[in-house]
């Protein structure tokens, strides 16, 4: 493919590729299985997602779960641009380094941990003032918002660093207010990462089990606690649909996006080009 | 040249006073800005950590909540404090413990090293495509990222099984007569995490190595290096910051893993993630669940901060 590549090189490629989408190639083949019995193949047929679409659990779990998922992501948005404009672009404050250490830390720790401090926190947060009366749609959401900030803050951190901050300051010296300037120029420019950090903390919060299992309360099952006590006791051919049907989803928007981004970052060299041919 | 007449624009376009003020419009909405954020983290992030740290403290009891309460007054008005070093000592001399803290290091650090000997070559070989297969690969590689973990810990019980693809082929191949046990074992574990973290460690590697200036080899090979040599004295130590970022990505959560050892590993492979779940939702010590999640995060406060360190250096470059 390219004479800079290596024979190795191209050959670790190919294995690890394999390696990445083997397993899940072979489960989107098993939900088209006859057979009860996962990997026994008992010839091509579509019976277990008719018997998904008919248990109405799994579709509670699916509507709770994108509810909190298009909470999450929005306000997680919203907190990870301001934190991510606060470390980037206002210098030195006061607590800058706490401010830091707790943006990185939801990135590495682990779930186990964030869980249990959180499920703790809750309870005795009702014991001292009477609120959340109940876990489970409130609760998670808090939970997923907390962690989902911190991989927003991220995107913009990068985006922002990789910005140059000509246009603000041109702006600001044609007399702009810095409101002005945030709204107009800075904000616009921001855009495709933030497009970006709503779809990471999206799927983020679809994916999580156990900080989840940990803060839900009786009855509020989200899709991936609802897959998790299926599939301890073993194979379902049924959760093989549903896998086949969220893998199928996630690609797609994956794709739209990397799409959408790609267009979008073109466009604005081409106009960053043009802007300063004109100027010169 | 254009940024000294930039700023000698600008010191002639404002005037002090002007300046002062806009400074202070600027400090209004700037404190905003950083204290939403920051307010959420310390109520919703450090409290919980400290609630814990305080519950790791007490002593269990049968009452809601099942712990005793670390300040407490007395009818006389007297305040007493409660502190209880019982449940570490416990952590400590209980054997199991000691053991599934140990185990749970060595999974992850091996782990982390498979991770880095495939991932490493993958991240260069990315590195060294054309413009439009670079964008193609490093797609293939995030897209595993997004999609469910649990789903793709799931796919490998399917494989790993007794009765699962690999013991069917195998046996289909006349290797193997008998199905090979792996589902449930730490191999299974390791496959596990392997799998579902090697994304973590080519990212990271990628963006160190998209710095690298590719001249250095050119340079390298006009003055006669081999290819083996330039590598081992020119990319790999200049990759040393993304692989120590890679590592730790993969290391820090790993080592907390539940779902890999519960679904992969079933009872047979002892991981404190797993551990602390159980004595939690099974067993209700809040106290001690609370001293093992401490006594986890200690464990990991070191890389966490070393972690950070290099974050905070790829950042200002």
């Amino acid at each position: 493919m390219n004479r800079n590549r290596s024979r190795f090189l191209s050959i670790m490629l190919t294995v690890g590729l394999i390696f990445l989408y083997v397993p899940m190639i072979l489960l989107v083949i098993y939900s088209f299985n006859f057979s009860k019995l996962v990997p026994v193949w008992g010839g091509w047929s579509t019976r277990w997602y008719s018997v998904l679409f008919q248990s109405e659990d799994v579709w509670s779990a699916v509507l709770l779960s994108l509810k909190i998922a298009v909470i999450n992501a929005t306000f997680a948005t919203l907190l990870g641009t301001l934190a991510g404009l606060a470390m980037v672009r206002f210098g030195r404050f006061r607590l800058r380094t706490l401010f830091g250490s707790m943006l990185v830390a939801p990135l590495v720790m682990p779930e186990i941990i964030t869980g249990l401090s959180l499920l703790v926190f809750f309870i005795s947060l009702k014991q001292l003032i009477g609120w959340p009366t109940e876990r489970g749609f409130t609760t998670i959401t808090i939970a997923h918002i907390t962690f989902s900030l911190a991989y927003v803050a991220v995107i913009i951190q990068a985006r922002l660093t990789g910005m140059d901050q000509n246009l603000e300051e041109a702006a600001l010296d044609l007399g702009a207010k810095p409101f002005k300037v945030l709204t107009a120029i800075t904000l616009p420019r921001l855009a495709p990462g933030m497009v970006a950090g709503w779809l990471l903390a999206f799927t983020l919060s679809l994916d999580d089990l156990v900080i989840a299992s940990f803060v839900t309360g009786p009855g509020a099952n989200t899709l991936p606690i609802l897959i998790f006590s299926r599939i301890r006791l073993g194979l379902r051919p049924d959760i093989n649909a549903l896998a086949t049907i969220i893998i199928l989803f996630v690609a797609i928007c994956v794709a739209i996006a990397a799409l959408i981004m790609f267009r979008q970052q073109r466009r604005q060299e081409l106009d960053e080009a043009i802007a300063a041919r004109e100027m010169s | 040249m254009t940024v000294v007449n930039h700023s000698d624009e600008r010191a002639n376009h404002f005037s002090n006073a002007l300046l002062d003020v806009l400074r202070r419009v600027q400090s209004g909405w700037r404190t905003i800005v950083i204290l939403v954020p920051f307010a959420w983290l310390l109520i919703f992030f450090l409290a919980p950590f400290i609630v814990i740290a305080k519950i790791s403290l007490a002593e269990v009891v049968i009452a809601s909540p099942p712990f005793t309460r670390m300040i407490e007054w007395t009818d006389n008005g007297i305040m007493t404090i409660r502190i209880v070093f019982d449940n570490f000592l416990y952590i400590f001399d209980d054997d199991l413990y000691s053991r599934t803290y140990v185990n749970s290091l060595k999974v992850s650090i091996i782990s982390t090293f498979f991770c880095l000997l495939i991932g490493y070559p993958m991240a260069y070989g990315i590195i060294r495509s054309g413009p439009l297969a670079k964008k193609m690969l490093l797609f293939a590689i995030i897209l595993p990222f997004w999609t469910s973990f649990l789903l793709r810990v799931y796919a490998w019980m399917g494989l790993l099984a007794d009765q699962g693809t690999i013991n069917n082929i195998l046996i289909w191949l006349g290797i193997i007569d008998d199905p090979v046990r792996m589902l449930y074992t730490e191999f299974a574990v390791y496959i596990g995490i392997i799998y579902t973290y090697l994304p973590f460690m080519i990212l990271p590697l990628y963006a160190n190595m998209e710095k690298l200036d590719q001249t250095l080899n050119e340079a390298a090979a006009d003055l006669g290096s081999q290819p083996t040599n330039t590598f081992f004295k020119i990319t790999l130590p200049l990759t040393v910051p993304g692989i120590i970022a890679g590592s730790l990505l993969v290391f820090i959560p790993a080592t907390g893993e539940y779902i890999v050892p519960d679904l992969l590993g079933g009872g047979n492979v002892q991981m404190i993630g797993r551990l602390l779940y159980n004595e939690f939702s099974r067993n209700v010590d809040w106290p001690v669940a609370s001293a093992v999640a401490i006594v986890l995060l200690f464990l990991l406060v070191l890389p966490m901060a070393i972690y950070q360190y290099y974050q905070g250096k790829a950042a200002e470059q």
